[in-house]
């Protein structure tokens, strides 16, 4: 089956160039501000760099849709919203301040987000509203959804997860940003029973898959190489605050702002990242 | 009430062919078969699925779709309540969550099936309003009004076999307007939903004691008929709300307020349910004479209320 993707060439030494600017960006922001999800941003900035420049369809009449559902990281999508010139530069400084129309998580009416998302377990059904639509309606348009690790813990996520194959949503992509990490500590401790996961996906009727989360290309070749007959899910293997050591699966830089050394430390580790 | 929504929401369809009917295993069932036949593909049985059922009528609605979620009061609200503050209220999309059953409607069933406190919470809701008609061809009415409407809808319904009490109303429907259904000039009997049957009762037991008696239906709860409201306040020497939900958050704590506001020189009196899961079962008026809200204990509780024909 034809997956209606972008199927241009995708460059992936220009996205990680792009990821690299993002976290540089992110890490500005952050001290202007009392605290920032910063590491869940890190976490899942190469897989919305890939949905945005390598697999969604932007153009009009019927652009794809991208959501994202663990809207904590936001700054993620700000960042590529801004590369695309769809936020200008001043707004996505002023993010999270006063005067500014952009807080810390994705808020409908902004330009370029499609769905008010922060509690979790929401955007992916929403993302299935939208998806059933588009096929009733005849539409080519694809939903991608990511969700974080966590999210799947709620059960509005598993009532989609049931659902979505029933209703034969083969519009639908979802990547999970599996960092192993939510705010309070490591999954695999809170949940003991929480892996294997891909399993799970696939008995509940998903095409499924497991892949490296910080590599755009692997990202970009999962999403199109799918068979494209059920809705897809790519569990994306990720680091929570990729690309600053001291961040790396540390629960505390879920949401915090580091400080004046922190910062620079932080600068020079993701300016000399891949 | 039923049937009569599963009539209209057909000739909605036929009218706006992007009108969906989602459900969480609860239909109006026979009553629903032409929608079934003819738009197969916009009647969505999610299963015990509120929350997705919710959340997945928000994408409908994101797609431009006119979704309308069905399934009992309880269930259609209580469940997925975070679904419906951020995805329908948050984001204001016309979504109409359809909760039938309303109040303490199925009797045997226990609390766990009786929507006590739904105008209270729904009420405290930015952006939702809150329809509840008094008979079957109020529903029609009300449905319509749903279907037009830019925002988050709770159209609250009874169940089956209420009797028709619009036929000769004085106003016509208007959303966001109280509707005069039969017109007085002492008491006036504001109510909403099936129990304004109660009030044509307790309007009966009043007028052999002498008052002339209008009895209004307050369909749109929310946003309230401010001015209609106080256009009451100066008309009428009495106010009398009843009402099928908690005593708190309820019409009745909303026309105390204005009345106050308003410096009302009338008489407000408000009946509502008790604020109390009571465990009895039997016939829905059984339930509501539990809580004081037949016609007999309404009028025992006014007392000797007469017009002192002074204004």
């Amino acid at each position: 089956m034809m997956t209606p993707t972008q199927n241009g060439p995708f460059d992936a030494t220009a996205s990680r160039a792009r990821c690299r600017k993002f976290r540089r960006r992110i890490l500005d922001i952050s001290q202007t501000v009392p605290a920032l999800h910063i590491a869940p941003a890190f976490s899942c900035l190469e897989m919305v760099d890939a949905i945005y420049f390598g697999l969604m369809r932007r153009e009009a009449p019927d652009p794809d849709t991208f959501i994202l559902s663990k809207g904590h990281g936001a700054m993620a999508q700000y960042c590529v919203l801004e590369e695309l010139g769809i936020l200008a530069p001043e707004e996505v400084a002023g993010a999270g301040k006063e005067g500014g129309r952009i807080g810390m998580h994705p808020d409908l009416g902004v330009p370029g987000i499609e769905a008010s998302t922060g509690s979790l377990g929401h955007g992916l059904p929403i993302a299935l509203g939208m998806a059933l639509a588009d096929r009733t309606i005849g539409s080519a348009r694809q939903v991608f959804v990511v969700i974080s690790d966590g999210e799947l813990e709620e059960g509005s996520v598993w009532e989609a997860l049931m659902l979505a194959p029933t209703f034969k949503l083969t519009n639908l992509v979802v990547l999970v940003d599996l960092n192993d990490f939510q705010s309070l500590g490591q999954i695999s401790m809170i949940h003991p029973n929480f892996y294997p996961m891909l399993p799970k996906i696939e008995a509940f009727g998903w095409e499924a898959t497991e892949i490296d989360g910080h590599d755009p290309q692997a990202i970009v070749d999962a999403v199109r190489n799918r068979k494209g007959n059920r809705p897809f899910l790519a569990l994306a293997k990720t680091v929570k605050g990729k690309g600053v050591s001291y961040m790396e699966s540390v629960p505390l830089w879920h949401y915090r702002s580091p400080n004046a050394q922190e910062y620079a430390l932080a600068v020079r580790e993701v300016e000399e990242g891949q | 009430m039923r049937d009569a929504f599963a009539r209209t929401i057909y000739d909605i369809a036929r009218s706006d062919p992007k009108t969906f009917v989602v459900v969480a295993d609860i239909s109006p069932a026979a009553a629903m078969a032409p929608f079934l036949r003819d738009f197969p593909d916009q009647f969505i049985n999610v299963g015990l699925a509120e929350q997705a059922m919710i959340s997945l009528c928000a994408g409908l609605a994101l797609r431009g779709c006119t979704p309308f979620a069905y399934t009992i009061a309880t269930f259609s609200i209580y469940r997925p309540f975070e679904q419906v503050r951020d995805d329908l209220c948050y984001q204001n999309l016309p979504v109409t969550i359809v909760g039938v059953g309303a109040g303490v409607s199925y009797s045997l069933l226990g609390s766990t099936h009786h929507a006590q406190e739904d105008v209270a919470i729904m009420g405290g809701l930015p952006n939702m309003s809150i329809l509840a008609p008094c008979d079957p061809a109020e529903t029609v009415l009300a449905a319509w009004a749903c279907a037009k409407h830019a925002g988050p809808v709770y159209l609250r319904l009874g169940k089956a076999g209420e009797p028709d009490l619009t036929a000769n109303a004085i106003d016509p429907f208007v959303f966001g307007k109280l509707r005069r259904v039969t017109d007085g000039s002492d008491v006036c009997i504001l109510g909403y939903g099936p129990i304004l049957k109660t009030g044509f009762d307790v309007a009966k037991g009043l007028e052999a004691r002498g008052c002339s008696v209008s009895v209004v239906s307050a369909h749109t709860v929310k946003p309230l008929d401010e001015e209609g409201m106080a256009a009451l306040f100066s008309r009428f020497e009495h106010v009398i709300v009843i009402e099928e939900t908690s005593v708190r958050g309820s019409l009745g704590t909303d026309v105390k307020r204005l009345a106050w506001e308003r410096r009302a020189a009338c008489q407000v009196h408000t009946f509502a349910l008790k604020d109390e899961f009571l465990h009895i079962y039997g016939a829905h008026q059984d339930l509501l004479r539990a809580h004081g809200l037949t016609a007999a204990q309404i009028l025992e509780s006014l007392g000797d209320l007469r017009p002192s024909r002074t204004r």
